[in-house]
């Protein structure tokens, strides 16, 4: 089956492999290069592979594709349904087509790449991933994203970056509104040179100048209590 | 009443309590957050009683005869369900909320008891694996520390939907919390007053959560079971929409169910007591077919044996502790008194979780303060506690001819007040009455 060089390529057809069996084989294998035909929209597809193999879905897939990607490659070639390569670690997911909602969220580390489209709340809560989105992304892009970088060669909707912690947006179209606490930063030579790069390794061709950069205002991090006694106190000392 | 005290007399509507917090709302501008549970009068299980056995029913001999405590979690469809050897977990309580001796303290009761204890809105130290046999991963809208090889570690896996404290709300650290290894932890800047999410971020709705308990099944193999834990606000369709979902276990968390840290309004003012929500998530797993196959786990109030055998009479499989155990390893202890006069309460009164100052040195991560618990002495409180509610719930279960613990049933227990019977759906005692059932 799998003799452990990734030239080598193993076929699963989902219409006689079941989903666990599915998992199973790309959890058990170690290194080499899967090819799932048929996936049908079947969901939680190459979801928690940890070594590095590359997995390539040839169709649209339903939620959590690669989700919990530790390590790995997996391209889904078609559309992705909610939740693709939410929570990722590390690797690289890639969607040729577009991704519906949460599209990466917690993601932590690695690289997931949206060539179409990706829904509402793309990189939600992110932690560390990149997200790299070739179309649009929907409302409330990375709610409450953590840390990471998330990019939009395309319009950003409603509410970007609403209650924004540590994360980075790079945006080249139009944004709708920002979201609570989210405001547009300067665009440093060193962001220019980190936008390069994920867009290299994205391999996307866009002109990092013609993006903007938003981030946290920073606003929310604490709350903001009165001291009317304490200060009443002092007055009279 | 003479009437001579009239200028002394106290307002029931605007109490001294009232007037206190209008003050600090005055003062602050921000609402109340504590920690603690609901501290105002609710229906408990204190007002229901045991029947104990009569002509009709035999009871157990105290010391010969056998009366089995154990329970397990996901057979049948886990690889590896979970053994319990008493019906009394530890509920979730992350590292940021308790310090690291607080967390070992309750792997170490929970061990030598033979029972579970729980991970919490932070993810899963190294030091908390180590020192819990049987421990389970919460699953929550933060995804703090939120890794699949943690994931992989653990023996049960709980998707946390709500909170009996705070149903409808996410978790809350305060900045004076968040030291650099919590930050570092939750993906966080130091510091700042955490609010974390309430949804989860990749699911909606009851169909969305079928899906992802599918996909958690998927990335362990099916080798560990599921649970859902709900606060109590609606029991029967939360209870169904989870057991429809998959669920190995349902966890019911009633209102008066402790926090590290929520706003006083949502404590005092969200949710249904926790007699109420039993009878209804049984009714939703009888409904199904799924009582006693899929597990049920009870939380939000629970402090003695009594406590415990009544929720299983109702139908409950386990209970989850989460104050009772703290203050089992030394909250609020007496001999700490001077310390709590320091900080303008008194022992027994003060709930302060979220503020870091515990002078028990449990839910703080200041170094000095968390040094004061001995885990390995806290431990053994905590396995003593565990087995003295063990002992009586088996009192309770022999008294009333059963065998074992999970044999008590509805028809053991008669109501106190209408409305514990009306909530309990047991009778009034002396009376074959059940308020709203005819
Ligand atoms: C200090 C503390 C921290 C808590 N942290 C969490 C948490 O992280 N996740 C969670 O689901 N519940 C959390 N809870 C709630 C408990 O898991 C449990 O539902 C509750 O304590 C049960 O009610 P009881 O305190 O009356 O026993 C916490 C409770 C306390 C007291």
């Amino acid at each position: 089956m799998n003799d452990g060089t990734s030239a080598t390529v193993t076929e699963i057809d989902m219409r006689n492999t079941s989903l666990r069996d599915l998992n199973r084989q790309l959890h058990e294998a170690t290194s080499g290069h899967f090819v799932v035909t048929n996936p049908r929209g079947a969901h939680a597809v190459a979801a928690g592979i940890d070594s590095d193999i590359v997995v390539e879905l040839r169709g649209s897939v339903g939620y959590y594709a690669a989700g919990m990607l530790q390590r790995g490659t997996v391209i889904v070639d078609g559309n992705a349904g909610t939740g693709v390569a939410e929570n990722m670690m590390s690797g690289v997911a890639r969607v040729t087509g577009s991704a519906t909602m949460s599209a990466g969220a917690t993601g932590c580390g690695g690289l997931l790449v949206i060539e179409g489209g990706a829904g509402a709340r793309c990189g939600i809560s992110m932690k560390g991933l990149d997200i790299v989105v070739g179309g649009d992304i929907g409302h409330m892009g990375a709610f409450m994203a953590q840390a990471g970088n998330l990019v939009v060669l395309g319009d950003a909707d409603h509410h970007l970056g609403d209650s924004i912690y540590e994360a980075d947006l790079f945006v080249r179209g139009d944004v709708a509104s920002l979201g609570a606490d989210c405001e547009e930063k300067e665009m440093s030579a060193e962001d220019v040179d980190l936008l390069t790069q994920l867009l290299e390794r994205a391999q996307m061709t866009a002109d990092p100048g013609d993006f903007r950069h938003f981030g946290s205002a920073r606003q929310l991090y604490n709350f903001h209590p009165d001291d009317i006694n304490s200060e009443v106190a002092e007055a009279r000392s | 009443m003479t009437g001579e005290n009239w200028h002394q007399r106290e307002s029931y509507t605007f109490d001294r309590n009232v007037i206190a917090e209008i003050h600090r709302a005055a003062n602050t501008g921000i609402y109340r957050i504590r920690g603690f549970g609901a501290k105002r009068r609710l229906p408990t299980f204190d007002d229901l009683v045991f029947l104990g056995a009569s002509m009709s029913r035999y009871p157990l001999e105290g010391y010969r005869e056998d009366c089995g405590t154990d329970v397990i979690i996901g057979e049948g469809r886990a690889e590896r369900p979970v053994h319990l050897d008493i019906p009394i977990t530890i509920a979730g309580m992350s590292f940021g909320s308790l310090s690291a001796q607080a967390k070992e303290a309750l792997g170490r009761g929970a061990n030598a008891a033979g029972t579970s204890t729980t991970t919490g809105d932070g993810g899963m130290t190294p030091e908390e694996r180590g020192h819990s046999k049987t421990l389970v991963y919460q699953y929550l809208p933060s995804r703090y520390g939120m890794n699949p090889d943690d994931i992989r570690k653990a023996d049960a896996i709980e998707v946390v939907v709500g909170q009996g404290a705070k149903p409808g709300g996410g978790g809350m650290l305060l900045g004076q919390k968040i030291t650099e290894r919590v930050a570092e932890m939750r993906t966080l800047p130091e510091g700042i007053d955490q609010r974390s999410a309430c949804r989860h971020p990749d699911w909606t709705g009851p169909d969305d959560l079928e899906i992802k308990i599918l996909e958690l099944r998927e990335i362990v193999g099916w080798q560990v079971p599921v649970y859902v834990k709900i606060g109590a606000a609606r029991p029967f369709y939360d209870t169904a929409l989870a057991v429809k979902a998959g669920a190995d276990a349902v966890v019911v968390d009633g209102m008066q169910g402790g926090t590290a840290a929520t706003q006083d309004v949502f404590i005092e003012h969200v949710g249904i007591p926790t007699i109420a929500a039993v009878p209804e998530a049984v009714r939703a797993m009888k409904e199904l077919g799924a009582h006693r196959d899929v597990k049920l786990i009870v939380a939000g109030g629970i402090r003695t044996g009594a406590d415990v055998a009544k929720a299983l009479a109702l139908g409950a499989d386990a209970v989850s502790l989460g104050t009772a155990a703290l203050i089992a390893i030394g909250d609020n202890s007496p001999s700490l008194e001077d310390q709590y006069q320091a900080l303008g309460t008194t022992a027994g009164c003060w709930e302060d979780y979220q503020d870091g100052t515990d002078p028990a040195g449990i839910t703080t991560q200041d170094p000095e303060l968390s040094a004061r618990l001995d885990p390995v002495v806290a431990g053994r409180r905590l396995a003593n506690y565990l087995q003295v509610l063990t002992l009586e719930v088996q009192t309770l279960a022999r008294a009333n001819g059963k065998s074992h613990v999970h044999n008590l049933e509805p028809d053991d227990l008669a109501a106190l007040t209408v409305e514990a019977a009306a909530m309990a759906k047991v009778p009034l005692a002396g009376t074959s009455w059940i308020p709203g059932m005819g």
